[in-house]
């Protein structure tokens, strides 16, 4: 081009460029993220309604568990916080299937973004997404009837928050496993299925021996044990090892399969 | 430093070669069209300069760097076909999210005004058309300033009102001196915003040249005569000449030079019978690309 074609509208084009810092990774973008994720009303039904829903029904609604005292409604509250952040955590991460099947992640190859940094910010928006799941459970709970030690309202919070990582890993690894845009409709009634191996509807004592006993290999089992640890005391070696080994072996699995994706090219 | 590098591309998938040996080079501030059909490569070779597809063979430099790191560090952008937007992000959310991804970035309010969407910032991208989501992945592209901008089939399911304000808003930004290369299989995009022509088919370059030159070898006329030719070498090698075929005792000549073929053929070989008819613009396009015509190359040759 000829230097009278330019129209000097601003400075020209700079060649002087450096790198992006943290592969992409911002606060802007999380937050952007987060707000969007939240407009999602069949999310936030998943996360807080349907969770304060079923603790009225088996709570509330409960004439034995009300009779039973705080003990059962404070443990029926803490399973539903687990159930919601589950489904938050899980819903978070698969919503990469989401993503690459509409061709966003595509776009955003064009983009500084590296591919760890993208997943991060996955995490953290599925993290979210749990908090305010047990936080909105805890807060319904505590409007109608729950009274647990405060102490107990930390600990239990935390654990089931906490804990809840490992369905982000499962997540984000059926998000790689299936380029699909209904991918959730497929996991939510899998989801139910863990949910009760983890003892969120009934006590699993109230299961039969061998379905106790297979239980204990489920993902859900150690998280909702953990959860409800603080209130009704049964931490053990094994459910915490179950959470460890689980969150390792969705991550390793999503890990590989993101590996896969983005080196296909 | 050019701009945009290509060393003997080749592309395979499977059995398939998608890109065949290719090597294009273009200078700053070149606007090149990628001209040619569905299915002539040109989508692949793209995604080889951006690093969204690895060559099995061949070298690939932006600004002298991979791929990536022009990426990384903002040289390069690009609107593609297959992009794909997120629903319920609204088109300012869109563009915020894309900018905190770079080093540094223009404003905001700067690139929806330059891509002509400042009007529906607020709008939800699940609620903009088909022209407006296309120039709201022409806005994101526009983010880090690239000195390379690469289009693939940019207007590709716009009404003509669409493609307008498309090439309006393009056209106006290129006069900032930004390195320009867009695929497409319309001739006269092509004609009107380029000012170089690469045509390619079956992953070849076939034809490489100002709009002039190429517009003229599309244009070009066809002659015919009663000879039956041994070497038909002789006439490709006259200058101006596209395609030779031998049918029958009939011999068809597509050129761009009608005088130099005719008087060829009448002074220094026993043909009889010249007839020289002027071919139309697209079905020149299509010849010049189809699967079997024997081509020589124009202008800057690859």
């Amino acid at each position: 081009m000829s230097a009278a074609n330019v129209v000097p509208l601003e400075s020209s084009i700079t060649a002087d460029r450096r790198s992006t810092r943290f592969g992409g990774f911002n606060p802007t973008a999380l937050r952007l993220e987060i707000t969007r994720v939240l407009r999602n009303r069949r999310t936030l039904f998943f996360i807080l309604v349907f969770p304060s829903l079923f603790f009225f029904i088996f709570g509330l609604g409960n004439k034995g568990a009300r009779a039973a005292g705080d003990i059962a409604l404070g443990y029926i509250m803490i399973s539903m916080a687990v159930y919601g952040a589950m489904v938050g955590n899980t819903s978070g991460g698969a919503s990469v299937a989401l993503e690459r099947s509409l061709g966003w992640s595509r776009q955003l190859r064009l983009t500084p973004l590296h591919p760890m940094a993208y997943v991060t910010m996955k995490v953290l928006t599925s993290m979210t997404l749990g908090l305010i799941a047990v936080v909105g459970t805890f807060v319904v709970g505590a409007l109608n009837g729950v009274h647990m030690a405060p102490q107990v309202w930390l600990m239990s919070g935390l654990a089931a928050w906490a804990c809840s990582f490992v369905f982000a890993a499962f997540g984000l690894f059926v998000g790689f496993l299936f380029p699909a845009e209904n991918v959730m409709q497929f996991v939510g009634p899998l989801l139910a299925v863990m949910a009760m191996f983890g003892g969120l509807f009934i006590p699993l004592s109230q299961l039969p021996k061998g379905m106790q006993t297979f239980a204990m290999y489920t993902p859900m089992y150690g998280v909702g044990l953990l959860a409800r640890a603080p209130l009704v005391g049964g931490a053990t070696v094994w459910a915490a090892g179950s959470v460890v080994i689980w969150t390792l072996v969705f991550g390793a699995g999503a890990m590989i399969l993101f590996r896969r994706d983005t080196a296909r090219v | 430093m050019l701009a945009i590098d290509l060393q003997n591309l080749t592309k395979r998938y499977g059995d398939v070669t998608a890109v065949n040996d290719l090597t294009l080079q273009v200078a700053p501030g070149e606007i090149v069209a990628f001209l040619g059909p569905n299915g002539a490569g040109k989508t692949t070779t793209i995604d080889m300069m951006l690093g969204l597809a690895r060559p099995n063979a061949g070298s690939v430099a932006i600004y002298g760097k991979s791929p990536a790191d022009a990426i990384a560090r903002g040289e390069v952008a690009a609107v593609m076909q297959t992009g794909g937007l997120l629903k319920d992000f609204t088109v300012a959310e869109t563009i915020a999210y894309t900018a905190s991804l770079y080093p540094t970035s223009r404003p905001i309010r700067e690139v929806l005004e330059r891509a002509g969407i400042a009007e529906i910032a607020d709008r939800r991208v699940g609620k903009c058309s088909g022209g407006e989501q296309q120039r709201l992945r022409f806005a994101m592209a526009l983010l880090s300033d690239p000195r390379l901008l690469i289009l693939d089939e940019p207007t590709t399911g716009m009404d003509v009102e669409g493609r307008r304000e498309f090439w309006q808003a393009i056209r106006q930004d290129a006069t900032r001196g930004r390195t320009i290369l867009f695929a497409t299989h319309y001739l006269d995009e092509a004609d009107a915003y380029a000012d170089r022509i690469v045509l390619i088919r079956n992953g070849s370059i076939v034809a490489d040249g100002t709009t002039a030159e190429i517009k003229n070898l599309a244009s070009g006329r066809r002659v015919r005569a009663t000879l039956e030719v041994d070497n038909v070498d002789d006439l490709r090698a006259l200058e101006g000449v596209i395609a030779v075929e031998q049918r029958g005792d009939s011999v068809f000549i597509n050129c761009s030079n009608s005088d130099i073929v005719a008087r060829y053929l009448l002074t220094s070989t026993a043909a009889r019978d010249v007839e020289i008819s002027s071919q139309n613009l697209e079905a020149a396009f299509v010849a010049l690309t189809s699967k079997d015509a024997t081509l020589a190359t124009a202008g800057r040759s690859s």
